[in-house]
């Protein structure tokens, strides 16, 4: 059952990420963003991250992709153009990201004895776990990244504001 | 096969995948918005590790960390979003060959 459910929505989570490769309009980009990230919701709650998987669903597929496609029909995006890319991405990048690959397929290959398996009957960390560990020894990191997100809505505000209007 | 078990490099395997996939759209896409995207894309398969992580070895702050990672995802895509907006303004394109102002 929990290897049906993987191979499921880790198909949907990889078709996601190509589609969004493949397409050359931004808005069928940011729709198959939300495929991804739905799916790795339900992969979340396979982990026992019940919290998480809401909060995916809440701030990634939710709050964020809505910001995504709202700017996407703000400044009407079109297609996109085709150039011929950077000569460096091509030279570096993709050799790089290759190799990375490679290196962390094969460590993790070779950690697999030693790696665990997942279970759907393992349990789930509940919410009043995380939050006890949140509120109690987290407490000052938590407190410091409000901070941040107020700064970054102020950031954002004097950013996209328009100039000459003081 | 046991169907009741997957195992927990299957998980890290696909993260790894997922972070390929957003660095290879982060170079072959050409619209600032798509490579944004990748961007977002990037930082969740980074959350999926952690998340793994976290089952395997029963740690509750691996998801506490996951946490924060999409509070500042968030927040950076705010801002992101918000000099996107302000460069449309300035330059009246999204295409990144045409924003390299910065290049040397």
């Amino acid at each position: 059952m929990h290897l049906v459910l993987f191979l499921i929505f880790a198909g949907f989570c990889l078709a996601g990420a190509v589609n969004l490769l493949l397409q050359t309009h931004p808005i069928n980009s940011a729709l198959s963003l939300i495929v991804v990230m739905s799916s790795l919701a339900v992969l979340y709650l396979l982990l026992g991250a019940e919290f998480l998987a809401i909060a995916q669903i809440i701030v990634y597929a939710g709050a964020v992709m809505v910001l995504f496609t709202f700017v996407v029909m703000l400044l009407n995006v079109g297609e996109e153009e085709h150039t011929h890319g950077s000569y460096a991405a091509k030279i570096i990048g993709f050799p790089a990201i290759f190799t990375v690959f490679a290196v962390v397929t094969t460590v993790v290959l070779e950690a697999q004895r030693r790696l665990g398996g997942v279970k759907l009957s393992d349990g789930i960390t509940t919410t009043q776990e995380l939050s006890k560990v949140l509120f109690r020894d987290m407490l000052l990191p938590f407190e410091l990244t409000s901070v941040l997100v107020l700064i970054a809505i102020l950031g954002a505000v004097a950013l996209a504001r328009k100039e000459g209007h003081s | 096969m046991d169907l009741h078990t997957v195992p927990t490099s299957w998980y890290l395997i696909l993260s790894a995948l997922l972070f390929s996939l957003g660095v290879i759209g982060f170079l072959i896409k050409r619209s600032l918005i798509t490579v944004f995207m990748s961007i977002e894309l990037m930082l969740n398969a980074v959350n999926l590790s952690f998340v793994t992580f976290a089952h395997e070895w029963h740690a509750v702050k691996g998801q506490i960390f996951v946490f924060f990672v999409m509070m500042v995802a968030a927040a950076e895509a705010a801002v992101g979003l918000a000099i996107i907006i302000a460069i449309f303004r300035a330059r009246a394109t999204l295409n990144v060959d045409q924003i390299d102002l910065m290049k040397l």
